[in-house]
Formats: C-alpha cells, sequence, structure tokens
C-alpha cells in the first residue's frame, strides 16, 4: 500500500506541476525507496505510508531548502527539522518540496523567485500564501497531507483559499527547529489536510517539547482525534461584529453568517465578543514582522551557504551585492521597512510602541475567551484573487492577512476550514481561533461542521 | 512622515543592501505609505501597558529551557563547509577585508 500511496502521489506532483507549480522539487527514486522500505519494515507508525509534501522553508535531509529564494538556491541542508524527525519517525514519507513566497514573505506566493503557484481552481488566481504549493498539493488530491508555516496567516490564508483544512497552532506547540526563521515570536509550522481528523492526526505526530527550540513549551500532547465527539452541547462560539464590516466580500460574509447558522443548529451558543484593538494587528504586525525579518535575515551574506554574488573584490561589497542580487523585491522591501523600524531614534515610536499594542491584542483575547470556547471569523477577505492584481500595491496585499494576524501576534491557535464555494465557484473559508492549546476544541468544532457540511466539491485541475 | 531617498540609501547601508536606481525610486513612496498607515497605532494612548515580550504563552515563559552544560554532537567540520560558495582548506573564504 505504502509504495502505490507514494507512487500515485508522486506521478500526480509531476503530471500537474507544469500547470500549478506547486512543487520546486520532486524525489520520485528517494521517496518511492522510503515507501518500499517501510512496506517491508513493517513500520506500523500513526502515518506509515503516507506520503507528504513539505514547504521549501523546512529542513529535510536529502532536499534542497530554497526557502522560494535565489539567495539559498539549491541550498541542501545538513540535518532534519525536528518535525521532519518527527514525521518520518511516525512512517510518513516526504515526496517533494513544494513552492512559496520568498522566504514565507506574502500573500499569493508571487514573491517566489521560482514562479507563483496556481490555484487548482482556477488557474489563472493566486494559491494565496506564503504556503501556497502546499495548500495547492492537497487541495489538487495530490497528497493527502502537507506542512506549511503561518507567521501572519501563512498555512490559513492559502488553505482558505485553495478550499482545504489548514492548521496553525499555539505558539510552543510545535518545534521551529529546522524551519528557516523569517519572524521568530510570530512563526509557527502548520499542517494541511482535506479533512480535520487528518490534521489532528498530523498535529499529535509533529507536536511537544523539542530542547533544540526553546519556545516548545512543556504541555503535554492530548490524543486530538479522541477530541472529534461531534458534540456541541453547551459550546459556546464567539462572534466579533465589527469584523464583517468594511473591505469583506459579500460572499465570504453570508457563507460565514450561514456557517454561523449551522453551530446554532448544532447546539452552540453564539455570543458576541469584541476584539477593539485587532484592526491594529496589520500596522503591529509590519512592524515586528519586518524587525525580526531584517534581523534573520542578516545571515544570509554570502560566507557560508547559498549564493555569492561574483566580482566583489572586497568583502562589504560581496555582502551587499549579494543581497541584492539573492534577494526578490518583497524581502527586500521588508528588509528595508524592518531595519528603518529599528533604526536609532525610531526604536521607541515604532517596535516598543507595536509591542504595546501587541499586549493590547493578547488581553484582547484573554477578555473574549471568558466568554466563549473559540471565536469565529472569515479566513480571508475575498475568494482568491487574480494573479497580478495586487503585485504593485504592498499595503493592499498586506491587507488580506487582516483575519489572520491577530492569531500570531497573540500566540493563539487557528484553524481554517472550508465552507463552501463562491458564484465564480472559488473557495471560501472560515476561521476558528482559540485560547492557548485549546486545538482540540477547534479540532471537536471544526469536524461537527464538516460532517453537518461536508465539502465535496473538487477543482477542475485533481489528480484524481 | 515621507521617507525620502537619502534616508531610503541610509536605511539600505545599514542592511547591506546595494540597491539599484529603480528600487531607491520606488521604495520610498512604498515604504512611506507603508510607515503612514503604521502610524494609525498613535491613536492609542499606550502610556501604561507593558510591551509584550514576544510569543510566548504562560506555559512557554515557565518551561524550563535550560540544559546541563555538556558537550553534544555537532554536524562536524566537512559537513559544515558543504554548502560553502567558497571553501578553503577547512575555512570558509572571503574576499579581502581591509
Amino acid at each position: 500500500m505504502s509504495r502505490q500511496n507514494v507512487e500515485f502521489s508522486i506521478t500526480a506532483a509531476e503530471r500537474l506541476n507544469e500547470t500549478l507549480n506547486a512543487f520546486l522539487e520532486i524525489d520520485r527514486e528517494g521517496a518511492l525507496r522510503r515507501a518500499e522500505e517501510i512496506e517491508k519494515g513493517g513500520n506500523a507508525g500513526a502515518l506509515a505510508g503516507i506520503p507528504v509534501a513539505v514547504k521549501d522553508n523546512l529542513c529535510v535531509k536529502g532536499f534542497q531548502a530554497s526557502c522560494g529564494s535565489k539567495i539559498l538556491g539549491d541550498y541542501h541542508p545538513p540535518y532534519n527539522a525536528t518535525v521532519i524527525e518527527r514525521l518520518i519517525k511516525a512512517g510518513a514519507v516526504v515526496i517533494g518540496k513544494t513552492n512559496c513566497d520568498e522566504f514565507a514573505m506574502g500573500s499569493s506566493n508571487e514573491n517566489s523567485a521560482f514562479g507563483p503557484v496556481r490555484n487548482p481552481w482556477d488557474t489563472m488566481r493566486v494559491s494565496g500564501g506564503s504556503s501556497g504549493g502546499s495548500a495547492t498539493a492537497v487541495a489538487a488530491g495530490i497528497v493527502p497531507v502537507a506542512l506549511g508555516s503561518d507567521t501572519g496567516g501563512s498555512v490559513r490564508q492559502p488553505a482558505s483559499l485553495c478550499g482545504v483544512v489548514g492548521l496553525k497552532p499555539t505558539y510552543g506547540r510545535n518545534s521551529r527547529y529546522g524551519l528557516v526563521a523569517f519572524a521568530s515570536s510570530l512563526d509557527q509550522i502548520g499542517v494541511f489536510a482535506r479533512e480535520v481528523e487528518d490534521v489532528a492526526r498530523v498535529l499529535g505526530v509533529i507536536a511537544g517539547r523539542d530542547p533544540h527550540d526553546a519556545t516548545t513549551a512543556e504541555v503535554p500532547v492530548p490524543d486530538y482525534t479522541a477530541s472529534l465527539t461531534g458534540d456541541l452541547k453547551g459550546a459556546r462560539l464567539g462572534v466579533s461584529r465589527s469584523l464583517f464590516g468594511k473591505g469583506l466580500d459579500e460572499e465570504v460574509k453570508d457563507s460565514v453568517e450561514n456557517v454561523i447558522e449551522v453551530y446554532r443548529e448544532l447546539g452552540a451558543e453564539i455570543v458576541d465578543v469584541e476584539l477593539p484593538h485587532a484592526k491594529y494587528a496589520i500596522a503591529v504586525y509590519y512592524i515586528i514582522a519586518t524587525a525580526e525579518a531584517s534581523s534573520n535575515l542578516a545571515r544570509f551574506d554570502g560566507v557560508r551557504y547559498g549564493f555569492r554574488a561574483e566580482e566583489a573584490p572586497e568583502l562589504r561589497q560581496m555582502y551587499r551585492k549579494t543581497r541584492e542580487e539573492g534577494f526578490g523585491p518583497e524581502v527586500k522591501r521588508r528588509i528595508m521597512l524592518g531595519t528603518y523600524v529599528l533604526s536609532a531614534g525610531y526604536y521607541d515610536a515604532y517596535y516598543r510602541k507595536a509591542q504595546q499594542v501587541r499586549t493590547l491584542i493578547e488581553n484582547d483575547f484573554l477578555n473574549a475567551f471568558e466568554r466563549c470556547d473559540a471565536i469565529i471569523t472569515p479566513t480571508a477577505p475575498t475568494p482568491a484573487f487574480a494573479l497580478g492584481e495586487k503585485v504593485d500595491d504592498p499595503l493592499a496585499m498586506y491587507l488580506n492577512d487582516i483575519y489572520t494576524v491577530t492569531a500570531n501576534l497573540s500566540g493563539n491557535p487557528g484553524i481554517s476550514v472550508p465552507c463552501g464555494l463562491s458564484s465564480g465557484r472559488l473557495p471560501i473559508g472560515f476561521q476558528l481561533l482559540g485560547p492557548y492549546w485549546s486545538e482540540p476544541v477547534l479540532f471537536k468544532l471544526a469536524h461537527a461542521y464538516e460532517q453537518a457540511r461536508p465539502f465535496t466539491e473538487r477543482p477542475p485541475i485533481s489528480a484524481s | 512622515m515621507p521617507i525620502n531617498q537619502s534616508d531610503i540609501e541610509k536605511v539600505a547601508n545599514l542592511a547591506h543592501l546595494d540597491l539599484d536606481e529603480e528600487e531607491l525610486k520606488t521604495f520610498g513612496p512604498q515604504i512611506t505609505e507603508i510607515i503612514n498607515y503604521i502610524e494609525q497605532l498613535n491613536e492609542l494612548d499606550t502610556a501604561n501597558i507593558e510591551p509584550a515580550i514576544g510569543g510566548l504563552t504562560p506555559e512557554g515563559e515557565k518551561t524550563v529551557t535550560s540544559r546541563p552544560d555538556e558537550i553534544t554532537g555537532s554536524i562536524g567540520q566537512k559537513a559544515a563547509l558543504e554548502e560553502a560558495p567558497d571553501p578553503a582548506h577547512g575555512h570558509f573564504r572571503v574576499p579581502k577585508v581591509l
């Protein structure tokens, strides 16, 4: 079975890649060999023989880790990320590395140095980002499971735009050792799958404390699949009405309103909550994320790995030319912004101010979760937009993440679940946000909706 | 606050980026627009608000992250140099510094 499943995935990945550009590397021989070993060795792990696609900013030994950037190019990391070690131990087979926005910076995948991923529902539209390749690989039925990273919505937003389930766990739930850092106080590794149960199963495998990542917390990892009971009696779902106003597409709004009605029918109590500082989240995010990125990306200087510019006779010139030629425009823009907000004289006005407002956003959630078990919002303000539509307007692109960034700032978990198609047959997703470590509650709620209103539509570009 | 081309040049220098003419021209207005958007945070009085330290949940803060000071394995010199653009004699070689 293992070999058959893996072969199916690889063949589909190879066949569809010309159309979707979801994969930057596919390892046919290696993956088939590993699948055979698992079959012969009788690995009975939780994910035995399951083909998995991994975002190209996670280190997998034997594969490249380009981060969608020319500056890393064909860099091959000498070790596995902790989440990869755990997947492999559970029997999963990595078949390839997926395309993404350069260094996970973007909401459309158009910032990849290797061309954008195309949405399997409409190839003239974006997959979302930054983990667009992983979302697309699952949506097109190439793999049942994929990993991505979520710094401001980079798992949940593409999941929504591609019609799959996408989870960003609580900050500290899983180890980022082997994830190329973008903004360390926001980055989390997330999971894509068609169904909630598969996401729950994979999180159970990858979650938990890791001495290699000091931010992982000593919090027990429960059996997440045990929470999929379908019993919503007594569940309280929060709705923040102010999030359903300006900028939200009417069809997305109606669709999420319908989901709220379904939850009511399933026995959940709907309560009004306020997140008064949510409207400042994008501003806070673009200070903190760019400041941290400008520091994290200082390591790419052409000395130890990756690309080095030629014809630079002196060290500082070599750094400057390497970075100028190696990074794409959005990464440079964010490094510039981050450097600016941290530069002498501006630190208090921008960075300190942003961290103060971040406290207010954290408090908003703490207050809201006194009244409810989870909060429901749209995941993205619109369905997938056209390729090229927002490339010249960075701020408009940033506003895509308006519903997702708050959870990165506060550290709360969030999950996006498909809830139908627009009139143009593009997927729409809703988001559930929960208190710290409430993944079992999110899974229970998401699964109950999924059972009540299964999303059975499949995109026109599909493996089967 | 408008950010002019000389500000952009100064920041590019701090960030070790050798921006081309086109980027020097476009980044100014784009970053000005983003900074103007960011400045809406000034509507909020945060005088008595503790800045967040970043990321950690209360459980994360409580987690003991120190370990015994013991030598553990590393990937070794050979593997560490394998991806270097210009390794030489067991070192990372760079252009002249001075």
